[in-house]
């Protein structure tokens, strides 16, 4: 895991906006390209070939990140399309909807209900939630259930953190989250395409496991509302739909929380949901996944790539049955 | 406007709407306005586009039979021209972008992965379907060719179920393509060709 602290990059490796090029253009254009022939005007297509250019190189607030890998030497998901293809119902189905929609969303002031099974439970305000941790940037791997991944640069704290200060009770088992539930802010819940509030748990080990933050932005920015805004949960080792986003509550409890996708559909979705290609979704294969920005699938990876940190959480449980 | 006018007036409009999504889709690459995800979009684009068209062309005979407009009916093969165009395109598009071609993914889907199964299964369905549209196997197959080209019907309900099983939770499209198929299915068989043969003899006794 590579952990950058902002003041990590010299000044002297930024390089300018204008080198930036989208490698999404590549394949953007391979499309038109590979359509165009299909139409008859392959012709076309060769004007544009040579057009290509240099490496990614990508300026996000007032640092160069191109250099940026994570601990795999995998390079970032450029910045627009973490922040442009989503999946955040509150907003609508459609990838782009959260990009659209999500103005609507009014992320401050915001306040945090900590509360079940704990010594310390309270309402707090986002910053005093916020404040006794040391913020970080923390690049992992996202790997959807749909079959794609991003790598992304997130800024946030350990989720370990605030549990520490809110002081579970021995009996607490399990911590669980919610999602605000306004649908004058998220439009999307008028629509009864899952159940609202968006809920999500870890069990209390998963919660307290150092890889697991609370992230309150990406590249060095806040959050963009359709990525979660003010707050949301990262679980790099899971599917993105356990991170869960725009977090108003806070609950420790000794059942297992019954998440939004599990009731959805149990069968293809369950309370684990750790990145495994040998546990496919019962339609479609999760051997293989399709990282943004590159044409051929690659492998997926146990547990996302963290096996080493987090196997052990899963000792002698059945992970086909556990899914 | 004489008929034979009136007709190829119609399959010009045909062609610049067929081709119309193909030439946003390219324009869209060009422009690089096909998101995070081209590859998915371009896949999904070919998809929809296939099995609206597909729709539209099983929409022709009833919207004929209802309105006596029989100028309609020799619009049916290039708008099935034009479905099977779109899906030979969406199933390229998926064998050589999505998978890369990598033959053994894709022979694992077209066998395992049951809404593969079901839209691999629609495109070999309109594959006898495309090579007998010509006037010489409509010939030669007399009867018989309207019989084979009812295949259609299940080929539409495959692409539907093709369509509904790949969805997360938002189903309202996929319920939406299925009312329509369900509704183009009841009128077909609703509406006798004999109201058809009594609208086009009251037009050509007009005409005379």
């Amino acid at each position: 895991m590579l952990i950058r602290k902002p003041g990590d990059i010299p000044s002297s490796e930024i390089t300018p906006e204008s080198v930036y090029i989208n490698r999404r253009k590549f394949i953007g254009k391979s499309a038109g390209i590979a359509l165009g022939g299909a139409a008859g005007a392959g012709a076309i297509g060769s004007m544009f070939a040579g057009s290509v250019g240099p490496a990614a190189a990508q300026v996000v607030g007032q640092r160069d990140w191109s250099g940026v890998r994570s601990e795999l030497g995998e390079e970032l998901t450029p910045y627009e399309d973490v922040t442009s293809y989503n999946n955040f119902y509150e907003f609508g189905t459609q990838k782009d909807d959260p990009v659209k929609n999500a103005h609507t969303l009014q992320p401050s002031p915001w306040s945090i209900e900590v509360g079940g099974m704990c010594a310390n439970p309270g309402v707090f305000n986002l910053e005093d939630f916020i404040r006794p941790s040391a913020m970080e940037d923390r690049i992992y791997r996202m790997r959807c259930v749909e079959a794609w991944s991003m790598v992304i640069p997130w800024y946030g704290f350990p989720l370990s953190d605030v549990i520490d200060r809110a002081a579970p009770l021995g009996s607490a088992r399990y911590v669980e989250f919610k999602t605000l539930n306004d649908p004058a802010q998220m439009p999307g819940q008028r629509s009864g395409v899952l159940a609202w509030p968006y809920v999500e748990g870890l069990r209390l080990d998963e919660a307290r496991h150092p890889l697991t933050i609370l992230a309150t932005g990406v590249y060095g920015q806040d959050l963009p509302n359709q990525n979660g805004a003010p707050i949301r949960l990262v679980v790099p080792w899971k599917y993105g739909f356990k991170g869960i986003k725009s977090i108003v509550s806070m609950t420790f409890l000794e059942q297992e929380p019954y998440n939004t996708w599990k009731r959805s559909a149990s069968n293809e979705y369950g309370f684990y949901a750790n990145v495994n290609p040998e546990v496919n979704h019962p339609r479609w294969s999760q051997a293989r996944e399709r990282r943004l920005g590159e044409l051929r699938r690659r492998e997926t990876l146990l547990f996302n790539g963290y096996v080493d940190q987090v196997a052990r959480l899963y000792a002698g449980l059945d992970l086909r049955v556990n899914y | 406007m004489t008929k034979k006018r009136r007709i190829l007036l119609l399959k010009v409009l045909v062609w610049i709407v067929g081709l119309a999504p193909l030439a946003w889709l390219v324009w869209r690459g060009f422009m690089n306005r096909l998101g995070a995800n081209p590859i998915e979009e371009v896949l999904h684009h070919l998809g929809d586009t296939a099995l609206v068209i597909l729709l539209v062309g099983l929409a022709i005979t009833p919207l004929r039979r209802l309105t006596g407009w029989n100028d309609l009916a020799p619009l049916r093969r290039p708008i099935g021209l034009f479905a099977f165009f779109y899906l030979s395109a969406h199933f390229v598009w998926y064998a050589a972008l999505d998978q890369t071609l990598d033959l053994e993914f894709i022979a694992e889907d077209i066998v395992m992965r049951k809404y593969i199964v079901v839209g691999f299964a629609a495109w070999v369905l309109l594959i006898p379907l495309a090579i007998t549209s010509t006037k010489g196997w409509i010939r030669r197959l007399g009867k018989k060719w309207r019989k084979l080209h009812r295949l259609v019907y299940v080929a539409a309900s495959l692409g539907v179920l093709h369509f509904y099983w790949q969805v997360k939770a938002d189903t309202y499209w996929p319920l939406v393509t299925t009312a329509v198929l369900v509704s183009l299915f009841l009128l077909r068989i609703s509406t006798p060709a004999s109201l058809s043969g009594l609208a086009s003899s009251f037009s050509k006794r007009r005409r005379i």
